[in-house]
């Protein structure tokens, strides 16, 4: 097989669209926790948005209400997280891990009817352009609208952490919710914002899967990916940027390993299986050596539960 | 208001005793690697169930249960719980089911695809998937314009390399110069991982895909790349209706429905099954109008043949990668052989994982 230039250009733009899911749930989480909220029900509230993105699909035959209506789920289902951590304030990882398994099973029975249902096709974007530049062209064309979305958010994730007023507050009530109590700031509803804002992108990735990119409903179809986003936003200290490189190397070494192994190389398959794992934990740690840095993304409150005194 | 209800309660837990302790009724358990919406694998093994049931026999599943240390706590619950006949149904539960079925003497376990039979309550069952296999070669060896079949492997295991080398085999018959190649996914289901290992193996130039995994991702991103593809488990023609050429198919219903009698009826005994086409515990889906009617016709002919023993998937000569000699000229390849297969024959790119 020759490694020529477009041929680079494909590989490229299937390492892109892998990462998506990734992209998105990890943003998603990240703003949750950096409001000091540790929602472990990524990959529940993910399957849900899976299922009724599909579900949606099938019934309405349309496929922007399926996108919405996948976010909408994901904003109900952390709606229940957020009142059980924050009126109710239960413990954040028991209740997470129960959206989890709550979310899997919920998704296995609502998606009963839908199995075996063979999925639509997605609308691609310049899907002209894809063909006619050779490398660019199947980087930059021909993908949905949802990859560029996931690959712009990471930015504005960014932009709106450091560079807005909103942005502040949320980083003030991860930090040290008290004082920001004190200003005069609704630490439980910023907190409530930031979990359905969580919920909304999980549920747009699970949507991702089941609608664009592997249009169908099979039980557990996101098959661990909640729990890949999850470790990324810490390996990433919490860095929208750090995010997007991480998620890029783990769908770019997975790609890259199955490529390995149709190529031939002679290198234990177990050791290229276990690859994306191990490179995104080092080049993350690597890049995010800077303890200083670390401290100033880190949300001190992680996990606390905050509640104001009457 | 609780007065009624304590009264109910009692009545219940009456009840509940009552029908543990009589142990009247005959129950059948089953366990699941996948989900049973999986339409693959664990999907065939659940309609094997809905045949014991329709026959008049309770039965309850347990699905999506990991291989290793979470199988036996589910085994040993079904045993306890007063299941009289268990059928594990994944390699993985092998030590498992082996381990269970010498703490409950008078359950009956039966394990798919493994070949432990430690006690005399442990009986194996499997299907000659090779057989399948051997037509999907077949099928390849013509179909293919690149001379690359792209293959995705689950795990090293006898059953999948059995599998690869049976289905290589019969390509190179048909196709002197056909090259397998293969990428390992360690696990049996995975949507996504499946999808990009196929994409993979097509970028890498295969024209046929085929996959010894549960989803359908892998047929469904062979239809996207217009590329030839092979249902697996079951008949997976409607998510890929252009790209799929035939599937194999398990069809367990007739085998569970004759065990769960038996030993309903304590005619159970041990025993180490291995059906093929011939019995229909392995059978082909509709072969796609695609291939054309001669090809069509000769498959079909090489099936009965398969089916009635004129044929074997393994007939020798058959060289390992090295080039020693397997199986000698004229001969076949014994049972015992076909159930520990560990290495490749010729004509396989790459190394088994250890």
């Amino acid at each position: 097989m020759s490694l020529d230039i477009s041929f680079i250009g494909i590989l490229i733009g299937s390492i892109m669209a892998s990462s998506v899911p990734l992209i998105l749930a990890a943003s998603g989480e990240l703003i949750t926790e950096r409001s000091g909220v540790l929602n472990l029900g990524v990959e529940g509230m993910m399957i849900i948005g899976a299922i009724s993105g599909f579900a949606l699909m099938v019934i309405t035959d349309n496929l922007f209400i399926a996108i919405v209506g996948s976010m909408l789920s994901g904003v109900i289902i952390s709606l229940i997280f957020g009142f059980l951590t924050q009126s109710l304030l239960t413990n954040h990882v028991a209740t997470g891990l129960a959206l989890t398994i709550f979310g899997i099973g919920l998704s296995a029975m609502l998606g009963k009817n839908f199995v075996g249902i063979p999925g639509k096709e997605f609308p691609v974007l310049f899907s002209s352009l894809r063909e006619s530049i050779p490398f660019f062209g199947p980087i930059l064309f021909g993908q949905s609208i949802v990859l560029y979305f996931a690959f712009v958010l990471p930015f504005l994730t960014n932009y709106f952490l450091k560079k807005t007023k909103l942005g502040l507050v949320v980083r003030a009530v991860g930090d040290s919710p008290v004082s920001a109590s004190n200003q005069g700031i609704n630490v439980i509803l910023v907190r409530y914002c930031c979990i359905l804002y969580g919920g909304a992108m999980c549920g747009l990735a699970g949507a991702y899967l089941s609608l664009i990119y592997t249009p169908q409903w099979i039980e557990n179809m996101t098959a661990g990916r909640g729990w890949i986003a999850l470790a990324l936003v810490v390996f990433a200290t919490w860095s929208p940027i750090k995010v997007l490189i991480g998620a890029l190397i783990f769908g770019g070494i997975t790609i890259l390993q199955l490529h390995m192994q149709a190529i031939g190389f002679r290198i234990p398959v177990q050791f290229l299986s276990a690859l994306p794992y191990l490179m995104t934990i080092i080049v993350l740690v690597v890049i995010s050596r800077d303890s200083r840095k670390i401290k100033l993304n880190t949300p001190t409150s992680l996990g606390r539960i905050f509640y104001k005194e009457k | 208001m609780y007065k009624n209800f304590f009264r109910y309660l009692i009545s219940a837990i009456f009840l509940l005793g009552f029908s543990v302790n009589s142990n009247a009724d005959f129950k059948v358990g089953f366990v699941y690697v996948g989900p049973t919406g999986d339409h693959g694998w664990t999907f065939q093994h659940h309609e094997g169930r809905n045949a014991v049931e329709a026959a008049g026999i309770k039965t309850t599943f347990v699905e999506s249960v990991p291989e290793g240390a979470d199988a036996e706590r589910v085994i040993r619950q079904l045993a306890q719980s007063g299941h009289d006949l268990i059928f594990t149904t994944s390699f993985g539960y092998m030590d498992p089911t082996n381990k269970v079925a010498k703490d409950f003497p008078n359950v009956k376990f039966e394990h798919a695809t493994g070949y432990k039979r430690e006690h005399s309550n442990v009986s194996t069952y499997s299907a000659r998937f090779y057989e399948g296999r051997t037509l999907l070669g077949h099928i390849a060896g013509k179909m293919t314009k690149t001379n690359t079949i792209g293959y995705i492997a689950s795990f090293p295991i006898p059953e999948v390399i059995r599998g690869i080398n049976a289905m290589t085999l019969a390509a190179q018959k048909v196709n002197p110069n056909i090259k397998t190649k293969i990428v390992w996914v360690f696990t049996w289901y995975d949507p996504g991982k499946e999808a990009e290992a196929a994409q993979a193996l097509i970028d890498q130039g295969a024209d046929v895909i085929m996959q010894h995994t549960d989803s359908t991702a892998p047929v469904q991103t062979a239809e996207k790349a217009g590329v030839w593809s092979f249902g697996q488990a079951s008949d997976m023609q409607r998510f890929a209706p252009k790209s799929i050429l035939t599937s194999i198919i398990d069809d367990w219903a007739p085998y569970y429905v004759e065990r769960a009698i038996a030993a309903r009826d304590g005619t159970w005994n041990q025993q180490d099954t291995w059906h093929g086409l011939k019995e229909g515990m392995v059978a082909m889906g509709p072969y796609n109008s695609a291939m054309g009617a001669d090809l069509v016709k000769e498959v079909e002919q090489l099936q009965k043949d398969l089916a009635s023993g004129k044929v074997h998937s393994f007939t020798g000569p058959i060289y390992d990668q090295k080039g020693n000699i397997l199986v000698a000229e004229g001969k076949v390849a014994d049972d015992g052989m076909l159930a520990g297969m560990s290495v490749y024959v010729k004509g396989v790119e790459g190394d088994i994982p250890k």
